[in-house]
């Protein structure tokens, strides 16, 4: 029987698995949303902006492990997702992306909303396609869904010209594919491993480095078994906080730019950096010449253009995460006895100095106002027995909830790493939510980041996606204004927000509920509260307006040279008091 | 250094362009790009002059791996290669200067492919370094048009004697 390529569509949805779209419609896929709407088997959840659908099906992708899908019209419909598209290609996330298209005879003729798609995606998808033949529609879809969530994952992108949905074909969806160019390794180099296991042995001052690509392997019980056997500290990256248990006391935490201390010193001082599915990025380098320059690199990773991109490496293992440490944990099992941990010990002496010398610390004065670490901390220890799915926007807040969040799982963790974009946390935390209606979904935002997809309410509000919105409200950009206090001499140039809409009204407006804590002592209460209600909640929390984000390292700094707290001068300016004495540890080179 | 690089890629729309999106967006440089269907029409050949340091030449091969129309890549500078570029000159030529084109077509072992009264238009293969020779040569006569194919290039087929054991190449 022939059916329309709207209808061809729909079915391949179907024959993967797609039980949820995030989508908003337009003229040119029209007889695509016609079927939809006449079919029970796919969810559509109508977003109010393209690039709400992008990120709410990367949140789905994040917290699901399955492609999120999204479909959007021509020409501005595809511009709109194009920030999401951009983000999932960054972040590895597999996202099949859906636009329409003018008809193909009109296609470079500047028709209405026309635009090249193709053109405009090419470097921010991992593949993109342009169906010109309805008859190719089914298997391009079926190798978008393939080239999406093999290898390194990543967004593509499938660009349905109006009459292409509306042709005929016989449908065959194919059960399997195959790309001559494109054969990703997935079993690393045996002799490689055998070399990185010996090298491990050996090791007086190991460190773990692991990074998203460990979530997007399932590679977690892999890495602690292998942490656990070795006795080997654990860093995470930004991507991989729950690949490791936050509470584990193998833990270090986030490293990096506003990473602990203890996981910066330890990479610094390491003798083996051990790097898991990560891509030392330069918010985790600092400055790239002097990253780890003790150490011999071990790189697992299974694209190999992320091994010696930005750093040399000794041993390389093109492979997935969770394949590799198997291998390398059938090795040590048989190396590994209690030699390695007295081998450590003055190691863990080390990092135990380390950790006591410069935790993670704030200062909360119960009549003061309300420091956004005391939010965030509270926060998460009276979530954490609900094992909430956490999603952040980008700046302060983001960095505060990486730090104060000791999540125990991977997939909990929504956050938008490499390309840093704002306004991604609220959407992409419905998108989660459409996945586990029943899971506790948390947003941490910042009130700038937050109005950068505020129209989300409305879908949130419609489709009943209780999704409890924590608004960090300082009233700035605050970590463009805390670069600013750091590097410009505290000019708030353009960072300051000056009038913010009453968020509690915002949400009543959309249907939703709005909270305020105003002072420290409601802030339990309020996220209590928040916690009781089936309804998207927004909690606005007005807190300090210059608290700024440490430890820190500058762009381009050493990692063993955090700022530690507010400079002298910048706590003079402030307070507009001079406490003589107590500055005196604020920048600390190791 | 300079490194040639040939590529097998798919013989479809859009291809040309994500290779040269590769090296605009990356900020590598490509000196000369040839491109033209293999023996099997549906995979065309690229030949890819680039330059850079041992790192970026080893990321320019990886990234071009990496895309999904590439079929394969061989770094020809990896081992002995032979490359050729063929050039098409017109040069003007006064009634006093047509002798000395032809001499200079001869040493060359250029063609003569067309002629007009006052032009003639040469065909010259070799390697880069004749054919900026003969530019050379012949600018002083004054060079109307120039074309020039950018290079392709084929890796020489090894030659090994019983005794001699092939090199290998370390690869991850």
């Amino acid at each position: 029987m022939k059916l329309t390529g709207a209808e061809i569509f729909v079915e391949c949805l179907k024959r993967e698995g797609v039980k949820t779209i995030f989508a908003l419609p337009g003229g040119v896929v029209l007889k695509i949303f016609d079927v939809l709407h006449q079919q029970k088997d796919v969810q559509v959840i109508l977003t109010r902006h393209e690039q709400g659908a992008g990120h709410m099906a990367e949140g789905y992708a994040k917290a699901t492990g399955k492609p999120g899908v999204a479909l959007v019209t021509s020409g501005p419909g595809m511009t709109n997702v194009v920030t999401a598209l951009a983000d999932a290609y960054m972040d590895s996330v597999p996202l099949v992306c859906f636009t329409g298209q003018v008809p193909t005879s009109l296609i470079g003729n500047d028709a209405f909303q026309e635009a090249d798609n193709i053109g405009l995606s090419r470097p921010c998808t991992k593949y993109n396609f342009l169906v010109k033949d309805v008859n190719d529609l089914a298997v391009t879809i079926k190798e978008a869904f393939y080239v999406a969530t093999t290898g390194r994952p990543g967004p593509v992108l499938v660009d349905i010209p109006k009459d292409v949905s509306m042709n005929k074909a016989e449908f065959k969806y194919p059960g399997s594919v195959s790309i001559r160019g494109y054969n990703p390794t997935y079993d690393g180099n045996k002799w490689q491993i055998k070399q990185a296991a010996e090298a491990i042995t050996k090791a007086k001052k190991p460190i773990l480095y692991v990074g998203g690509g460990v979530i997007f392997s399932g590679a977690s019980e892999e890495l602690l078994e292998l942490a656990e056997m070795c006795q080997i500290p654990v860093d995470m990256t930004l991507m991989a906080l729950g690949a490791f248990p936050g509470e584990h006391p193998l833990s270090m935490g986030m490293m990096g730019m506003h990473g602990t201390y203890w996981a910066n010193m330890a990479v610094h001082y390491s003798d083996l950096v051990i790097a898991v599915g990560a891509r030392f990025d330069d918010r985790v380098t600092g400055k790239v010449s002097e990253f780890c320059p003790h150490a011999k690199v071990i790189h697992i990773d299974i694209d190999p253009t992320s091994i010696r991109k930005n750093v040399n490496v000794d041993i390389p293992i093109v492979g997935d995460c969770k394949r590799v440490l198997r291998e390398l944990n059938q090795i040590l099992k048989a190396t590994v006895n209690g030699e390695q941990k007295e081998l450590r010990k003055p190691w863990w002496d080390q990092i135990n100095e380390w950790r006591r010398a410069h935790p993670l610390a704030y200062e909360q004065d119960p009549q003061g106002s309300i420091k956004p670490q005391h939010l965030i901390k509270r926060l998460y220890e009276l979530t954490k027995d609900r094992d909430p799915i956490v999603a952040t926007d980008v700046g302060q807040h983001q960095m505060w909830s990486a730090q104060y969040f000791k999540l125990a799982k991977p997939r909990r963790w929504l956050t938008s790493g490499g390309l840093g974009t704002m306004g991604f946390g609220f959407p992409a935390a419905m998108g989660a939510q459409a996945a586990f209606p029943d899971q506790l979904v948390l947003c941490v935002a910042g009130d700038g980041s937050f109005q950068m997809n505020t129209q989300e309410l409305a879908t949130a509000v419609v489709n009943r996606l209780p999704v409890k919105v924590f608004i960090v409200s300082n009233g700035y950009h605050g970590m463009v204004r805390q670069w600013q206090d750091l590097f410009y001499e505290s000019r708030y140039a353009s960072s300051y927000l000056d009038t913010t809409p009453d968020f509690i009204k915002l949400a009543e407006a959309y249907g939703a509920v709005g909270l305020r804590a105003a002072k420290v002592s409601e802030v339990d209460d309020v996220i209590k509260e928040a916690l009781t209600v089936n309804k998207p909640v927004v909690v606005d929390v007005p807190v300090d307006q210059h608290e700024n984000c440490y430890p820190m390292i500058p762009a381009g700094g050493c990692n063993h040279e955090m700022i530690l707290a507010d400079p002298p001068e910048l706590k003079k300016k402030q307070a507009g008091v001079k406490e003589a004495g107590e500055d005196k540890d604020t920048v600390l080179t190791a | 250094m300079e490194h040639i690089i040939s590529v097998i890629v798919e013989n479809k729309f859009g291809v040309l362009s994500r290779v040269a999106g590769l090296f605009s967006g990356r900020g590598f440089n490509i000196e000369s790009l040839s491109v033209a269907p293999t023996l099997d029409p549906s995979m065309s050949m690229m030949t890819i002059v680039t330059k850079g340091d041992d790192r970026i030449i080893e990321q320019i091969v990886k990234q071009l791996n990496k895309l999904i129309d590439v079929i394969k890549v061989v770094d020809l500078n990896e081992s002995e290669f032979v490359a050729r570029e063929t050039a098409l000159i017109k040069v003007h030529t006064k009634p006093e200067d047509r002798a000395e084109a032809l001499r200079i077509t001869d040493i060359f072992r250029a063609n003569v492919i067309d002629s007009t009264p006052t032009t003639y238009t040469l065909e010259v293969t070799g390697d880069v370094h004749k054919i900026e020779a003969i530019i050379n040569l012949l600018q002083p006569l004054g060079i109307k048009e120039l074309a020039r194919t950018g290079r392709v290039a084929i890796a020489r087929e090894p030659i090994r004697p019983a005794a001699v054991q092939p090199k290998r190449v370390a690869k991850e």
